[in-house]
């Protein structure tokens, strides 16, 4: 048997893991409550800002030495919120108007185009991401050593949750967005600017999608073109989970995904059922519970 | 009426001898192990492959995204019936054998192929078809990994190999097998598109509460043809392990399925010809027209800029979104390949050169008013 | 006695806390074009969702030619919150609840307020649609092409009746090509091609001129006449239901306030009240 250290050292690795499920899954959550899109470009995104942060790194260390990781980190976050404003623009909006089905595609396409993009670029080998040495400082807590990484990441997780669950709750522009997701077009009528709204939707999930990446490639190390892929569709579960639409379902649902994920990775017999336990996850839910635990029901009028 | 019919048969079945004829040539040539022949098999099981995911998602309306999965059923199954009883143990080096102890000829192999990827989507069916668009898709997606997850399973292996490698399974000889089989299977989708049943999945495609209401059994009609797009995926899956003299669950991913999604939106989403005609275009830029991409030349002293390893992905992807936001009917539409068309259309190019000879006018529009 | 083709029996449908349609019982007899009116909000159209079997009614049963096939009652917390009639009315009777492509089976076809075709398919193809659900011929049999004979009669039906309502010319048409009017007839032919007892119209006359509103009329009693049709119509269009009607219900607030021939419910005072409003103060 194992004693009670070890499975607080998994306990905390399954929190670091959800936190960042958690800061991919809000930009799932509330592109689809507005669009009702699965931005399935979006695990690419969270890969491609991993792979900006290592470009830009090492072509200014040349001239900045240790600060080159600090503009590492403002370009990131300035590039990945620059590129998922531009993939709206380019593939999601000229077919606003489309059938869903058309607007998925082009989803799987900008994910496509991404993956093999980052592929030709970087020549198709994982490269290992920027050490920031701060995060990998090692402190006890109550007899447990872990990385000052695996403490800040839950820290930073929540309060950028609650900053922006106070947005939504108590701005004008929160406001809009609620309203656009509870109906376009009404929303449309009333006056607000929509394009505004979800322009401002991609900034923040791309934002939050660039904060995850940093914590997430820090925390293993490299970035490859399809690393994007499996956490993206996890956050997607996650989101769907805890009820796609609401922020603190999204939350809720990446913890319980990355704590349960790493608990059956810890055990050998099972271990390939990690990816495998989300999915069925998936499908339990989405049967018994077709809205997430704190979603709102949609249906279609006669 | 009559007479068109006919005309129809006979361009048909001349089209048939033709591409027979060549096909035994280069069977028969050196040329069978050229690029020509590599492409020309390939798209014909990617053909069948694009064509069953259309009956899905364009005839049906049913977004799903796992076909990879139910390929990698097909495949498993093909595998492991026919691979010679004296050769399973090299192949379940690590399992002693394995616990099939016997070799199924071919045809039947591939039958259950299909069957054994039917069953499976009855049995994932019933639950996941009564979801809404994108959750069938991500549902989907997510079985076909679930799938394939179970089948590396340590435990599964005596059956499967785990995540060890199947080989040494029945192949074939003449690159005529996946053209007649892939064929077959091809027509007998537009059989069943062009009956009752098939004007039915059309019907839920436009739109589901009305076709419920003119009495058309949703979960029913949903659930045929899941299972039958399913069961000639699996048959595409195995025709494709033979093709590449393998089959790995490690490489039934995702990004299979998106591969071949994206065909289906080439060719046209609701068009089998449009299918067809993608999947060996595409098939052959992947393989061969485009292949230079990849390579960085030198035209004399100058470097050819761009070239290099994994463009020839990138110019994919492009002319994929542009296809995605600028031509959404891809190459056919919904419309099909016909004879008509075809007549039709050396018709008009005939009667213009006559009235640019007659010195007439040439008459605008006419009966094409689309 | 025969049984009436239609039958409400004390149905109540309510959402969460609002009672839209409120103990309503009502019938539809044989060969009886009936309508259902009322002011805006009046519960029409849920009243018109539960006969199609769209909702399942909070409390009551209905029947199609003395068969039931909707039936339910309140239990557990539904029965705590219900605000209805008659909760108990029903309570030792099973539950029943046929889908929409049962209730089309058993004789009921309808066509939407907003008219919903298969656009992208061909007029002839909407009616053979219908005719599927009696299709005979199992899948594989259909696929293979071994039906002929069916699929012949099929066509032949189909084409039969894009005569009637004339539409036969443009049965090569893509469906939502066609101008307004005709889309609502077809619509009406489709129905029509699943060989009903029981027509239901949700606002036939909606977005109709004058002229269209005549014709369709004129063509609503064609088709009762030719297919020994009942009729149920909802409608806002009071001279439509005024002329064409055998029998008139009217809601208001989800509750029935009147029943009879089009010219006792003219004069109706409560009809009256409920259309043009009372003057509290007066």
């Amino acid at each position: 048997m194992h004693d009670f250290t070890y499975y607080a050292q998994i306990l905390i690795s399954g929190l670091t893991i959800g936190s960042l499920y958690a800061l991919i899954a809000i930009g799932y959550t509330m592109v689809y409550g507005i669009l009702r899109l699965i931005n399935f470009a979006h695990g690419d995104m969270f890969m491609v800002a991993g792979f900006i942060m290592i470009y830009i790194t090492s072509w200014s260390s040349g001239f900045l030495g240790a600060g080159s990781i600090a503009v590492g980190l403002i370009l990131t976050l300035i590039l990945t919120v620059v590129l998922g404003v531009m993939i709206e623009k380019v593939a999601y909006k000229p077919l606003r108007s489309a059938p869903r089905m058309s607007v998925m595609i082009s989803a799987i396409g900008v994910s496509y185009l991404l993956q093999n993009l980052s592929t030709y670029v970087t020549g198709g080998l994982a490269q290992a991401y920027p050490n920031i040495p701060w995060l990998r400082t090692e402190i006890q807590i109550g007899g447990i050593t872990v990385r000052r990484l695996a403490i800040l990441t839950p820290v930073l997780t929540i309060l950028l949750v609650i900053a922006l669950v106070i947005v939504i709750k108590h701005t004008k522009m929160g406001m809009a967005m609620r309203a656009v997701a509870k109906d376009f077009d009404t929303a449309q009528l009333m006056g607000i600017r929509i394009d505004r709204v979800i322009s401002i939707t991609f900034v923040i999930g791309s934002f939050l999608a660039a904060v995850g990446s940093i914590l997430y490639f820090s925390y293993i190390g490299q970035v490859s073109p399809t690393i994007g892929a499996m956490p993206g569709l996890k956050s997607f579960v996650a989101a769907v989970f805890g009820g796609i639409g609401s922020v603190p379902g999204a939350v809720i649902g990446s913890y319980i995904i990355g704590i349960c994920e790493t608990f059956i990775k810890s055990n050998q017999d099972i271990s390939i059922f990690s990816n495998a336990f989300t999915f069925a996850l998936l499908i339990i839910i989405l049967l018994i519970k077709p809205n997430g635990l704190f979603g709102e029901k949609l249906k279609e009028k006669v | 009426m009559k007479n068109k019919k006919t005309r129809n048969l006979i361009c048909s079945l001349l089209l048939a001898a033709v591409l027979v004829g060549v096909l035994l040539y280069i069977d028969n040539s050196p040329l069978k192990s050229s690029m020509l022949s590599t492409v020309l098999q390939k798209g014909a099981i990617y053909a069948l492959l694009v064509v069953s995911m259309n009956l899905l998602n364009g005839f049906t309306g049913l977004f799903s995204l796992g076909q990879a999965g139910f390929m990698l059923l097909g495949a498993y199954t093909y595998a492991i019936l026919t691979i010679p009883v004296d050769q399973r143990i090299n192949v379940y080096q690590y399992f002693n054998g394995g616990i099939v102890q016997f070799q199924m000829p071919q045809i039947p192999a591939l039958i259950l192929a299909g069957a054994v990827a039917a069953l499976f989507a009855a049995l994932i069916g019933a639950p996941v078809l009564r979801l809404k668009s994108d959750y069938l898709a991500i549902a989907t997606l997510g079985f076909a990994e679930i799938l394939r997850a179970v089948i590396q399973w340590e435990k599964l292996g005596p059956l499967t190999n785990a995540s060890n490698i199947l080989r040494k399974f029945t192949g074939y000889d003449s690159i005529l097998f996946p053209f007649i089989v892939s064929g077959v299977c091809i027509a007998i989708i537009v059989l069943l598109i062009n009956s009752t049943y098939g004007r039915a999945f059309k019907a839920i495609r436009e739109d589901e509460i009305a076709a419920e209401a003119m009495g058309i059994n949703l979960m029913k009609h949903k659930m045929l043809s899941f299972c039958t797009s399913s069961f000639f995926a699996g048959i595409g899956g195995a025709l494709l392990a033979m093709f590449q003299y393998n089959a790995h669950a490690k490489n039934f991913t995702t990004a299979m399925t998106y591969e071949i999604l994206l065909i289906v939106v080439i060719g046209g989403i609701g068009s089998i010809t449009g299918s067809v005609l993608g999947s060996f275009l595409y098939v052959a830029c992947s393989e061969w027209w485009l292949r230079f991409l990849d390579n960085p030349t030198m035209i004399g002293t100058f470097k050819v800029p761009l070239l290099g390893h994994g463009f020839r992905m990138v110019v994919f992807s492009v002319v994929i979104m542009v296809i995605v936001l600028f031509y959404r009917q891809g190459l056919m539409g919904t419309k099909e390949f016909s004879w008509d068309a075809i007549f039709a259309f050396f018709g008009k190019i005939g009667r213009f050169f006559k009235n640019l000879f007659t010195g007439k006018k040439a008459v605008k529009g006419g009966a094409a008013n689309e | 006695m025969s049984n009436p083709v239609l039958k409400l029996e004390n149905v109540t449908m309510q959402f969460g806390g609002v009672v839209a349609v409120d103990n309503l019982s009502m019938e539809v007899g044989e060969g009886e074009i009936v309508a259902l009116i009322g002011p805006n909000g009046a519960g029409k159209t849920t009243a018109f969702n539960v006969v199609t079997g769209v909702y399942a009614p909070t409390n009551g049963c209905l029947y199609l030619d003395g068969k039931p096939y909707l039936c339910e009652h309140p239990t557990g917390r539904a029965k705590h919150d219900y605000l209805g009639s008659d909760a108990e009315k029903f309570a030792g009777k099973p539950t029943l609840r046929k889908t929409p492509d049962q209730i089309t089976k058993m004789g009921l076809a309808r066509t939407f307020q907003n008219i919903r075709l298969f656009g992208n398919l061909t007029v002839f193809e909407n009616v053979l649609i219908a005719k599927h659900m009696h299709a005979k011929g199992g899948f594989l049999a259909a696929t293979f092409h071994l039906n002929g004979k069916e699929e012949a009669r099929m066509r032949r039906e189909a084409m039969e009746l894009l005569e009637i309502v004339g539409l036969a010319e443009l049965k090569d048409e893509t469906a939502s090509n066609l101008p307004y009017g005709q889309q609502r007839r077809l619509e009406i032919a489709r129905a029509l091609a699943t060989d009903p007892r029981l027509l239901i119209l949700d606002e036939p006359a909606a977005g109709m001129n004058p002229q269209e509103t005549v014709e369709l009329t004129e063509f609503i009693r064609e088709i009762r006449e030719q297919f020994n049709l009942s009729i149920l119509l909802i409608e806002h269009h009071m001279n439509l239901v005024m002329g064409i009607s055998d029998r008139i219900y009217v809601l208001e607030f989800g509750k029935l306030i009147a029943e009879g021939i089009p010219e006792a419910v003219q004069m109706d005072q409560r009809v009256i009240d409920a259309y043009l409003g009372v003057d509290l103060d007066a």
